[in-house]
């Protein structure tokens, strides 16, 4: 037996898979929509399971080839993370289709079976290690979950650096470096088996081609490329998105949201920018006059400026958060603002308007008055001490993605009621917010975002909320606006009459008859005014109640904005699927659910049938055992899915969340897991539970008003504390599954790949269920859950040690 | 597929502002081939109560949605009709049956050759389809009787309520590709003022207990 594991080809192997399953996210974002990211979380995980079973089933056979075994996943591992990609990208799965064709949920399933196999690959190399070298589970654990670690982290540094479709390639490479290393590690013969391995990644860096990523041809952008006339006049890649800018010269786009029918002007030339194929949103041009943009005037957006224009001193002070290529920063510029702070995130969107098109856009980011920042929207409203008249949130998402339900699963923190209570503290005593959707049918966005409005003002110790309220719709978007104090008579008579202008119905707006709705964009009935008014009264709680949609407001511990769904209203809605009910159906949360269930499925099947039906059950450890390895997956995977989204707000974005809570999270538990390993004391799973669930109590209750207090840190620092927080955490994470397999390789070594198996399913499942519970319950349900599963692994340890 | 169609149609007539599909509606969605319009590897389909994919991520029109419209559009023996957005083709057919002359317009130019050869083939004198931008309508026909805009737009083009005769009638279907979530019907009054009616194609109340 070789005496020493393959330490760094097992990180570098480790590494390599986790980087794969950040970087699927990334492209199935582009390639389909974003939240088909619990997918492959739960591919991968499935992937690793059933490499568990199939070491369980054929360890025999295996073992006498334990080298070959290893560096043969290896080299499968590089071979298949191109491959299925490219194989799954073939496979026809259109999930607006899903509910009108029968066959889309197998090829749903296909892409996802497919997507396992790379996974499949690396856990069997990581599993045939474990089971080789049982004895030193904790230090192998340790570097599986290191390069697990630094993969993750690292990817999203090369993201910065090349787009997603060239970081295959690299990862190709390291999965064959991986295999070189292997051959050296395991003194393997022969000797230029590790020079080809080395090769071969040398040459997949250099040469392997940037493979296609070919879009559905129903997202935005695929439908804009296919007009006649229209070009790509530059791409851009960052992890935060692929920022795509189409130009057409003979169908030029013409982007104004819902502007009134009684506009007589068009936009000018326009731009059209992408963020992974959704929007447009708009770049346009601008030569310093004010009269081609008179389209800005038509908008429901439009309502707050002439509000303001009402008040003596009419030159406002605006804050825009989520200013991406400029179109609400040019229509404070048409209303004579006196400045403008823009909030974008993504400098690739903020430098097409400073640099690459900087004369097309008029310089408009450097107009006198205009000030960018390049922030995440909550980040810079916690942190600025400037006050302001007007807090417009800007509509960027695209009314396609927004009416057929592709948001429902997605966290949103711009509309929750805290985020409302912290943009109401920065106004200025008369400023206001205002916030402008789609306009979806029966209400939904609308009635939620009132709902969550008149939340945060009473929040905010208002006694009449009805007073500071109002909201307007046009024949395509809606427009609230929150008031820092009460409207005025004047202000009513600005708001009616510019709807009157502008043929946009009053939907509500304090001392409204109900003959007032419902004048120039008719209903079947006056569903805002009423709902408006429900939502104020003291009726409240049951109309939300009663009504078909979810229009809880949204928090940020529940903060899916999107989500309407609502399971007693699901049969109704899909009865009526034939007669137009379809776009009722909000589809993103039933694919939750139906991903949840072919997890469940392909788990079952994959990973614990084979075990179920093979000879060697028998010689297999008890219930408790598996209840053990079941109860740590499960744990683990509501804990880390959920801290992340606790730490989105702090560190400012989803994207820096995942990466610094992934990476602290799998680092500390390696570390966790090698002091498993020193550490012989009895009963130090049981010490780890309960440290663990008391910090894990102490951090719900401290973590809100720890962040609020140091949330204007720079980034760096926060990085840090965010750190130092998890690591005590994720140390005592690290300690029950090395123990537990370090105990079964001195019972029955035999069972280890077993184990591996079982605690895959319960991620596979967990990851899915961690998403779905954290909708219906709270992030802060989902970490108690988490807690009480470690206290029912430590019962079923003591049935295992006995 | 047309029992599927009339019973949707009786189903919703109260929410989606009408009372059933008429008799020329009716007829004109009798008489149109649908599996003329969709791609032969989808013929199986073309007479389920489905929209269907036909390239260039273009759909042709679930049949109950596009009876619907043709209907809330009221257009008549002897009008003049606007399409902006041909797709397959099959909307424009339909449009066809009923009026005396359809002008259809398509942005995307394989799919507008293909549409336009096909109502050749089929025999629609009546139909004139050109490829180009849809903004700006169709002057050297206006004033139109009825215009239909079934491609996506983020406002509805100045130029095509100018064309829209006083009295006229716009339908526009607002949503996404398989999934039409609300018609609008734009009604030009005689003094040439504009209203519209939203109209959802379903029987569906949001509260419970049938408020």
């Amino acid at each position: 037996m070789t005496p020493r594991p393959p330490f760094i080809a097992i990180g570098l192997l480790s590494a390599c898979v986790l980087a794969y399953e950040v970087l699927l996210t990334r492209l199935f974002s582009i390639v389909l929509w974003h939240h088909f990211a619990y997918m492959i979380i739960s591919a991968a995980m499935l992937g690793y399971g059933a490499s568990g079973t199939l070491l369980t089933l054929l360890k025999e056979k295996i073992a006498p080839h334990f080298g070959a075994a290893y560096v043969m996943a290896a080299a499968a591992l590089a071979l298949l993370m191109p491959t299925a990609f490219l194989l799954a990208q073939q496979i026809p799965f259109n999930p607006l289709e899903l509910l009108w064709d029968n066959t889309q949920p197998a090829k749903l399933l296909a892409v996802y079976l497919l997507m396992m196999l790379p996974f499949f690959c690396g856990g069997l190399g990581i599993g045939l290690v474990f089971a080789h070298f049982g004895k030193q589970a904790g230090r192998i654990y340790a570097c599986d979950i290191l390069g697990a670690g630094a993969g993750s982290l690292g990817v999203i540094g090369v993201l910065f650096l090349m787009p997603p479709q060239q970081v295959l390639s690299v990862l190709t490479a390291l999965a064959l470096l991986a295999a070189a290393i292997a051959v050296a590690e395991l003194k393997m013969r022969p000797k230029w088996l590790m020079e080809l391995f080395f090769g071969l990644a040398v040459l997949a860096a250099v040469a392997l081609p940037g493979m296609q990523v070919h879009s559905s041809a129903y997202k935005d952008l695929s439908q804009a490329l296919n007009i006649t006339g229209a070009r790509v006049a530059e791409e851009r890649s960052s992890p935060l998105g692929q920022i795509t800018v189409v130009e057409n010269t003979r169908v030029p786009l013409r982007h104004a949201p819902g502007m009134s029918l009684n506009a007589t002007s068009e936009p000018p030339p326009q731009l059209g920018v992408f963020v992974d194929g959704d929007g447009p949103s708009a770049l346009t041009k601008f030569d310093g006059n004010l009269e081609p943009l008179a389209y800005l005037g038509q908008l429901t957006s439009a309502l707050p400026y002439h509000i303001l224009g009402s008040h003596e001193q009419n030159r406002p002070r605006v804050l825009v958060l989520g200013a991406g290529p400029g179109s609400d920063v040019l229509q404070a510029l048409y209303h004579r603002s006196a400045a403008v702070d823009a909030v974008e995130l993504d400098r690739n969107v903020t430098g097409l308007v400073r640099q690459r098109f900087r004369d097309y856009a008029g310089n408009l980011y450097g107009q006198s008055g205009v000030h960018v920042y390049a922030a995440e929207a909550r980040g810079f409203v916690n942190t600025s001490d400037a006050r302001y008249d007007l807090i417009q949130v800007a509509l960027l998402d695209s009314f396609g993605t927004a009416s057929a339900g592709l948001f429902g699963l997605s966290e949103n923190y711009l509309y929750t009621v805290e985020a409302l209570k912290a943009y109401l503290s920065r106004l200025t005593p008369d400023g206001m917010l205002a916030v402008t959707r789609w306009l979806t049918l029966p209400p939904r966005d609308a009635l939620k975002l009132f709902a969550t409005a008149a939340t945060a003002l009473e929040r905010s110790g208002v006694t009449n909320p009805a007073a500071r309220l109002a909201m307007i719709r046009g024949w395509k978007t809606v427009t609230l606006l929150v008031k820092n104090s009460a409207f005025n008579a004047q202000e009513i008579a600005a708001l009616r009459e510019f709807c009157r202008t502008r043929s946009f119905d009053l939907a509500y707006y304090p001392g409204m008859r109900a003959d007032e709705a419902n004048r120039y964009n008719i209903l079947a009935q006056p569903y805002f005014f009423e709902g408006a008014v429900a939502l104020l009264g003291p009726q409240r709680q049951d109309f939300i109640g009663q009504y078909k949609f979810y229009i809880e407001p949204a928090t940020d511990d529940r903060p899916h904005f999107f989500r309407f769904f609502k399971w007693n209203a699901a049969a109704e809605i899909f009865a009526l699927r034939e007669q137009g009910g379809m776009p009722l159906l909000d589809w993103s949360y039933p694919l939750l659910v139906a991903t949840l269930v072919q997890a469940t499925a392909a788990s079952v099947l994959l990973i614990l049938a084979p075990l179920a039906l093979s000879r060697c059950r028998r010689s297999l450890p008890g219930a408790p055992v598996a209840l053990y390895f079941l109860a740590i997956g499960f744990a683990f995977m509501f804990m880390e899915i959920a801290f992340i989204q606790k730490f989105v707000l702090f560190l400012s974005h989803p994207l820096y969340a995942v990466a610094v809570v992934l990476c602290a999270f799998l680092v500390f538990a390696a570390a966790g897991s090698w002091l498993a390993g020193r550490w012989q004391a009895a009963g130090k799973v049981t010490f780890a539970v309960v440290a663990l669930g008391a910090m894990a109590l102490l951090y719900l209750a401290i973590l809100p008003g720890l962040f609020q207090a140091l949330i204007h840190l720079p980034d760096a620092a926060k990085i840090i504390i965010s750190v130092a927080l998890i690591a005590p955490l994720a140390i005592c994470m690290g300690v029950p599954f090395p123990t537990a397999m370090m105990r079964l390789a001195n019972a029955s070594e035999e069972a280890i790949p077993w184990a591996w198996a079982i605690n895959g399913f319960a991620s596979v499942v967990g990851a899915v269920l961690a998403t779905l519970l954290a909708i219906h319950l709270g992030f802060a349900a989902v970490i108690l859950l988490a807690v009480l599963i470690y206290a029912v692994a430590c019962v079923a340890l003591t049935g295992f040690a006995g | 597929m047309m029992e599927e169609v009339l019973a949707d149609a009786a189903y919703t007539s109260s929410y989606s502002g009408g009372s059933g599909l008429s008799p020329g509606v009716i007829a004109a969605m009798e008489k149109v081939e649908r599996h003329r319009f969709v791609p032969g590897w989808l013929s199986a389909f073309a007479y389920h109560n489905r929209p269907l994919p036909i390239g260039y991520g273009q759909t042709i029109s679930q049949p109950f949605i596009v009876a619907l419209m043709t209907d809330r559009m009221r257009a008549k023996a002897g009008d003049k009709v606007l399409e902006i957005g041909t797709g397959s083709g099959y909307q424009a057919a339909i449009l066809a049956e009923i009026a005396s002359s359809v002008y259809s317009i398509e942005i995307i130019e394989p799919l507008g050759k293909q549409a336009g050869g096909l109502l050749k083939s089929l025999g629609y004198r009546n139909v004139k389809t050109k490829v180009g931008d849809g903004y700006y309508g169709w002057p050297e026909a206006a004033p139109f009787d009825a215009i239909m805009v079934t491609a996506a737009a983020s406002h509805v083009p100045p130029p095509l309520i100018k064309q829209l005769k006083p009295g006229g009638r716009m339908v526009i279907p607002l949503g996404t590709q398989f999934m039409t979530q609300y018609l609008m019907l734009v009604e030009k009054q005689m003094d040439g003022s504009v209203i519209t009616r939203q109209i959802l194609p379903v029987r569906f109340v949001p509260l419970t207990g049938g408020h």
